[in-house]
């Protein structure tokens, strides 16, 4: 019992993770159309950001607004100079461009730090464990992760349902041209939300980094999950990304963990290993095709 | 999609320029291994051969996403699976067990690309009867989704080497020939492109292309007309599939080696990428796009460790600057628009 338990706070912590991610691509797809395969190299970014200045600085505090800025400044560079010429295009070019940009970011990262991948402690402060039933005791870290990801979303949450700029948003989501009609200055919006997700998935790659190796390719492992989360949760919605990434969190973290204990009762030790990996691997993308045959926009689509 | 339901019909001038065009590039293929021969540079063959492969997929790529509007980002799905065909069939000819106990393994060239496409096709069949219930976004997602669903099915198939893929000794054997000369494997493709190409053509110019280029263009005006715009997608998405599962047959054969990274999204990534960089929708600009991507690939890799440092960049001034590829930007430099 206490083994599922645990898995399913992993599960939630990792959902968590997606979430940051899910956050701004759903958005940045929602709004203004793009497929921006490079959202992961903005994780990347952030992650190296905040496990360089951990390390040379030795600081918490320090390295979190660098990896915050970083990515932030990034994405800012990357929408002035790149994406905000590709609007009007087609997805193929977006995703010519953005594939681009990976390709870039990649090298680029591994001119200046190498292949090696990095290893980053987890801040004392935070380390070690606390016991929150009796026998199930669990990482102050990872639990601080889930934490922050819900204060996020409640922040997201207040900022798009509550405020003037969240209006705007939600108005860009569902009536593009109408906002733009209205003398709303369309591309300081634009450049906003894109330098907001671009900061969220900073702060989920500063994050990852204690838990994941830092590593070139980090960001489109994710990635690509964090697609499955979007499309599960609806583009354009941020609830839906929460939700969804929940969701994937979960099943893939619990399918991974039970998954190859319940095929060795059927099979050989190592098939089953492998075996169950895979199979494990393949459910999110299974669910995601599910959902989408049921409800082509996704679970919670943001044209309500 | 650019509406070229705008654009004013005019009187179209026969065109000697793309026949004589395709001449050259036909007789330049030709010649080109005994002109690598000639200037001592015998490794441009391979190069050659993989540049064809590549561009046999991605033109039935093309044929989905270019000609029928479709973006799969899932060909990776049919290009491995072909490849696997052929590395099963070979692992159980050199077992000389029956597959599943029922088919016999095989060697054969000509056996096996039938098999691949077979094979190819009736995935595409799966995939495409269920993904093309959705369109858009979710229709790139969905074709990702299964491809990696086979990505990670194939990884934890130990009986065909799982992570670390199959080696295939030797290529398969067509006729008396050497299939293991660099040379005649060249040939054996170009061949195999040829078909394909001209097949391609003579679909676009069909009934069923110019069906399929409407739906393109309006489903809902095609369906108006009383054409099901369904069956013809699918129709096209199967037939592109069995375009890559043959193009996955062929590079099985030339590395001699399939393993899951021909299933992986990246390959799913490159194969659209040499569509975009060639042209969307025409005829050779896949080929273009694949020649490019792999010379590139290669004269790059040599110069500098970080090549993609510069591919990313070329790719990136493609996209912004050369508004319909590499094939776009030919024709404009040669003085048409």
């Amino acid at each position: 019992m206490t083994l599922v338990l645990e898995q399913l706070l992993n599960g939630v912590q990792f959902g968590v993770m997606l979430f940051l991610l899910a956050a701004g691509l759903t958005l940045i797809f929602g709004i203004m159309g793009v497929i921006n395969l490079a959202h992961g190299s903005l994780y990347m970014v952030g992650a190296y950001a905040g496990a360089i200045v951990a390390a040379k600085t030795g600081s918490l505090l320090l390295a979190i607004p660098a990896a915050l800025a970083a990515a932030a400044a990034a994405g800012v560079a990357m929408e002035l100079l790149v994406l905000r010429r590709l609007y009007q295009r087609d997805h193929l070019d977006q995703v010519l461009a953005t594939f681009a940009l990976i390709l870039i970011f990649n090298q680029g990262v591994t001119l200046l730090f190498g292949r090696q991948p990095l290893f980053v402690s987890i801040p004392p402060l935070l380390n070690g464990s606390v016991e929150l039933l009796p026998g199930l005791s669990y990482s102050v870290y990872r639990l601080t992760i889930i934490a922050v990801g819900l204060l996020v979303a409640a922040g997201l949450s207040i900022l798009i349902n509550r405020t003037r700029v969240g209006m705007l948003v939600r108005a860009g989501a569902t009536h593009r041209d109408m906002v733009r009609a209205l003398g709303v200055d369309i591309k300081l919006l634009y450049t906003a939300v894109f330098g907001l997700g671009a900061l969220l998935a900073g702060l989920a790659g500063l994050m990852a980094g204690p838990i994941l190796a830092v590593q070139v390719g980090m960001g489109e492992q994710i990635l690509i999950m964090t697609f499955v989360v979007v499309v599960i949760g609806g583009v354009g919605s941020v609830r839906g990304a929460l939700f969804g990434a929940l969701i994937v969190g979960i099943v893939d973290t619990c399918l991974r963990a039970f998954l190859p204990g319940l095929l060795r009762q059927v099979m050989a030790g190592s098939e089953a290993d492998a075996l169950g990996a895979g199979l494990s691997s393949m459910g999110i993308y299974l669910l995601m095709a599910v959902v989408l045959l049921l409800r082509p926009k996704g679970l919670f689509p943001s044209h309500a | 999609m650019r509406n070229e339901a705008m654009v004013q019909p005019v009187p179209v001038p026969v065109a000697y320029g793309p026949l004589l065009a395709t001449l050259v590039l036909a007789l330049a293929l030709v010649v080109l291994p005994f002109a690598a021969q000639a200037l001592g540079q015998p490794s441009l063959v391979p190069l050659a051969t993989r540049a064809l492969i590549y561009a046999i997929a991605a033109a039935s790529l093309n044929l989905a996403l270019g000609y029928g509007g479709m973006v799969s980002f899932g060909h990776a799905a049919f290009f491995g699976i072909g490849g696997y065909v052929v590395g099963i069939l070979y692992q159980s000819f050199t077992a000389d067990e029956l597959l599943f106990g029922l088919i016999p393994g095989t060697n054969q060239l000509l056996l096996t690309l039938a098999a691949a496409m077979l094979a190819a096709g009736f995935l595409a069949l799966v995939i495409g009867a269920l993904s093309l219930r959705t369109s858009g976004v979710q229709f790139i997602m969905i074709t990702l989704a299964f491809a990696q669903m086979l990505f990670f099915l194939f990884v934890s198939l130990k009986a065909y080497g799982g992570d670390d893929g199959l080696i295939i000794r030797r290529r398969n054997i067509l006729f008396g020939l050497d299939t293991r000369d660099d040379t005649v494997f060249y040939f054996v493709c170009l061949a195999a492109a040829a078909i394909m190409f001209w097949g391609i053509a003579r679909i676009v110019g069909s009934r069923f292309g110019m069906v399929l280029a409407g739906i393109r263009q309006s489903e809902r005006r095609m369906a108006a007309m009383g054409i099901a715009p369904y069956r013809y997608k699918l129709a096209a998405f199967v037939i592109s599939g069995m375009g890559a599962g043959l193009a996955g047959a062929l590079m099985a054969n030339y590395l001699r080696f399939v393993s899951p990274d021909m299933l992986h999204w990246t390959k799913s990534g490159e194969l659209m990428i040499m569509v975009i960089l060639g042209g969307v929708g025409t005829l050779l600009g896949p080929l273009l796009g694949a020649a490019a991507l792999v010379v590139l690939e290669t004269v790059l890799t040599a110069w500098t460790e970080h090549w993609q440092l510069v591919l990313g960049p070329i790719l990136l001034v493609v996209v912004l600057f050369t508004q319909g590829g590499l094939r776009a930007l030919l024709r404009r430099l040669g003085g048409g628009r």
